[in-house]
C-alpha cells in the first residue's frame, strides 16, 4: 500500500477573492517504508503539504489519503494523526506540558496507552534524541535547540508509521542535527517507519531515498539524489543549490581537476581529492 | 564602539533545583568593525551571552561594557543606560518574522523608530523608515503590504528593518539565516555584508551553527562550550582544530576538513578555508605538481 497519495489535489489560502493557489492539480505517492527530502524555496507549499497529510487543511479539490484513509473524512482524522507525527519549524508551537517528561507523555497518553508502555515509549524517545537529561527541566527554561529535540521525542513517543519533520532540525547544532537524522533514518531501516523531511540543507537532503523539488505548484523533479542533483537547471530555477561538496568540486573541476561526477558528500570529494593528489 | 566582557558569569534559576550555570568566567572582546561569529552546540551559552549584549539579561557577576556604557555595578543604576544601549545594540532574535504584528510593512518598522525617538515627526519617521526598508532591499513597493503576505525571506528582512530603522552602530543577529531557502540565505548574508562594508552598522554580531557560512563570513570567531570560551580568534585559525571542534559537536567547514584529510596523506594546504582561497590553493598545487 502508498503510505501517502495526493490525487489531483489543489489547494489555496484566503478567502475568496484573494486568494492565491499554493498547490495545483497536484500529484504525489510515497511509498511505505521511504525516505523521502522535500526541498523548495519558502512559500513553495512544503509546509501546505504537510499539514494535508495530517488532515490539519483539506485539499479545496482532490484527495489526499494516507494509508487509503481519505483526510477530508472526519472520521477517519484521529487514525491518520496517530499514524503520521509530524514535527514543526517551531517548537513553540507544539510543546503543552510545563515539564518535558509530561510534554513527551502527551501523545501516548492521547492515543490511550497502559501506563507501562507509556513509559517505555518516553524512555525511548528521550533516549534517542538525547534529552534524558532534561526530563524533569521545564520546557520554557530550554534552549531552542534543545525545544527541538523534545518536539521530536514527542513524535517519536507515538511510534507513527509516518514521521514528517518540517525543517525541524534547523535550530540544532551540527552534530545534534546528524543525531537526530540518525535517529530518524534508524527508525525508517529497522521499523519500517516512512519518513518525509522538508529541509533547506541540500546536505540533509543527499542523505535521503528520493529527493521530491517543489515549485510553482507542483512537483518540479522527482528522483535519487544524484538524479537530482545532476539536474542543475531545475535546482537553480527553484532557489536551491548543489550540497555544500559538490559546489567545491564543481569549483575544483572548472579549475583543471579531472574529479569525475557524482560528488555529492564531503567523504566521496575527500576520497577522490586525495586518489587524485597522492598520484602526483 | 568595542564590546568587553570579563569575566561573565550567569545562572539560570538560581537557588532553584533548576539552576543552570549558562555563562562561566567569559572573556571576549569585540572589536568595532568586526564581523564576529558566535558559535556553540545548542545550550551552550551563546543565546545567553548575546542578550546581555544589549541588557536583555543583566549582568550578574562579572564587567561588561559596550562603548563607554559600562553594565557592570548595581542594576538600578544600569538600568538607566538601557535605552541608550539599545538604540545602539540592535538585536535581531531567532525567526525574528514571528515578531511582525502590524497591519502594514510600514507600520511594522515604524514601531521600531517610534520606540526610540518618541517624538519624531511623521516625515522623520517616514524617512528612517524608507531608508532601512531600502538598505534591506525592499522597495517603496511594499510599504502599505501586509506583514503576512510576504515570503519567509522577505519577512524576515522586514523584521530586520524594523532593528536597523533606529540606526544601531552594532547588529547582533541570533541565526539570522535558519529556516530560510537557500537564494534567501545567500541574498540576506549578501545584504549584512553590505550594510557592514558601508558601515552603516559598524559591528556585525551573528550567532551560527554552521561552520561554513561563519568561515566564509566572519573576521572572528569565538567558540562557545558548556558556558564557557574554548577558542577564539581568526576563523583560519579556529578552523584548524578540527579534532577538537569535532569533539565539541560543532564539526569543521567542508574546506578545513578536506585540508586536514589531505594533510594525513602528506599534501600540505596553507589556506584561510574560505573556498575561494581553498580552490584556488588546491588547484595550483594540482598545476604545480601534475
Amino acid at each position: 500500500m502508498q503510505a501517502i497519495e495526493f490525487k489531483n489535489v489543489s489547494f489555496s489560502y484566503g478567502s475568496e477573492d484573494g486568494r492565491s493557489e499554493v498547490l495545483k492539480n497536484f500529484s504525489l505517492t510515497i511509498k511505505q517504508g521511504s525516505f523521502v527530502a522535500l526541498l523548495g524555496r519558502n512559500g513553495s507549499g512544503k509546509s501546505t503539504c504537510a499539514k494535508l497529510i495530517n488532515g490539519l487543511l483539506i485539499p479545496n479539490e482532490g484527495t489526499v489519503t494516507v494509508f487509503g484513509m481519505s483526510t477530508a473524512e472526519k472520521d477517519n482524522l484521529f487514525e491518520i494523526r496517530k499514524r503520521a507525527g509530524m514535527v514543526f519549524q517551531n517548537p513553540d508551537n507544539q510543546q503543552i506540558a510545563s515539564i518535558v517528561e509530561d510534554d513527551v507523555a502527551f501523545g501516548p497518553e492521547n492515543i490511550g496507552l497502559d501506563r507501562e508502555e507509556i513509559k517505555k515509549r518516553i524512555d525511548f524517545a528521550l533516549k534517542v534524541t538525547g534529552t534524558e537529561g532534561f526530563r524533569d527541566s521545564q520546557v520554557a527554561r530550554l534552549s531552542g535547540g534543545q525545544k527541538q529535540r523534545v518536539a521530536i521525542a514527542g513524535a517519536i513517543a507515538i511510534s507513527p508509521d509516518i514521521l514528517i519533520l518540517d525543517e525541524s532540525t534547523s535550530m540544532l547544532d551540527p552534530k545534534g542535527r546528524q543525531e537526530v537524522m540518525h535517529v530518524v533514518r534508524t527508525l525508517n531501516k529497522e521499523k519500517g517507519m516512512t519518513v518525509i523531511d522538508i529541509t533547506h540543507y541540500m546536505d540533509e537532503a543527499v542523505e535521503a531515498d528520493e529527493v521530491l523539488i517543489l515549485g510553482d505548484g507542483v512537483v518540479k523533479a522527482q528522483g535519487s539524489p544524484d538524479e537530482i542533483f545532476a539536474k542543475k537547471d531545475i535546482i537553480a530555477e527553484c532557489g536551491l543549490e548543489l550540497p555544500r561538496s559538490a559546489k567545491i568540486a564543481e569549483s575544483l573541476k572548472k579549475a583543471g581537476l579531472p574529479l569525475g561526477d557524482g560528488i555529492l558528500t564531503k567523504e566521496s570529494l575527500s576520497e577522490r581529492l586525495c586518489e587524485l593528489l597522492r598520484k602526483i | 564602539m568595542r564590546i568587553v566582557a570579563e569575566n561573565l558569569n550567569f545562572t539560570y534559576n538560581k537557588k532553584s533545583k533548576f539552576a543552570v550555570d549558562a555563562l562561566k568566567d567569559v572573556s571576549l572582546t569585540i572589536e568595532e568593525g568586526s564581523f564576529f561569529g558566535i558559535i556553540g552546540h545548542t545550550g551552550s551559552g551563546k543565546s545567553t551571552f548575546i542578550q546581555h549584549l544589549n541588557g536583555l539579561i543583566p549582568v550578574e557577576n562579572g564587567r561588561l561594557t559596550v562603548g563607554d556604557i559600562d553594565l557592570s555595578g548595581k542594576q538600578k543604576e544600569v538600568k538607566k543606560r538601557y535605552k541608550e544601549l539599545r538604540a545602539k545594540v540592535g538585536m535581531v532574535f531567532q525567526y525574528p518574522e514571528y515578531q511582525l504584528f502590524a497591519e502594514t510593512v510600514f507600520e511594522d518598522v515604524a514601531f521600531g523608530y517610534r520606540n526610540f525617538f518618541p517624538d519624531a515627526q511623521p516625515d522623520e519617521v517616514k524617512t528612517a523608515v524608507f531608508g532601512a526598508l531600502s538598505l534591506l532591499g525592499l522597495g517603496a513597493e511594499y510599504l502599505d503590504k501586509s506583514p503576512l503576505d510576504l515570503s519567509g525571506g522577505q519577512k524576515r528582512r522586514v523584521a530586520i528593518a524594523g532593528v536597523l530603522v533606529s540606526n544601531p552602530e552594532v547588529l547582533v543577529l541570533d541565526e539570522p539565516v535558519a529556516g530560510l531557502d537557500p537564494a534567501g540565505k545567500n541574498e540576506l548574508m549578501a545584504l549584512l555584508h553590505k550594510l557592514h562594508d558601508s558601515k552603516r552598522v559598524k559591528t556585525i554580531v551573528i550567532v551560527s551553527h554552521d561552520m561554513d557560512e561563519v568561515c566564509e563570513n566572519c573576521t572572528d570567531v569565538a567558540v562557545f562550550s558548556e558556558g564557557q570560551i574554548v577558542f577564539k580568534g581568526k576563523p583560519e585559525e579556529v578552523f584548524k582544530n578540527v579534532e577538537q571542534m569535532n569533539d565539541l559537536r560543532l564539526g569543521v567547514p567542508v574546506t578545513s576538513f578536506l585540508t586536514d584529510e589531505l594533510k594525513k596523506i602528506g599534501v600540505d594546504i596553507d589556506t584561510d578555508f574560505t573556498q575561494k582561497d581553498f580552490i584556488e590553493k588546491i588547484a595550483s598545487h594540482y598545476k604545480n605538481n601534475k
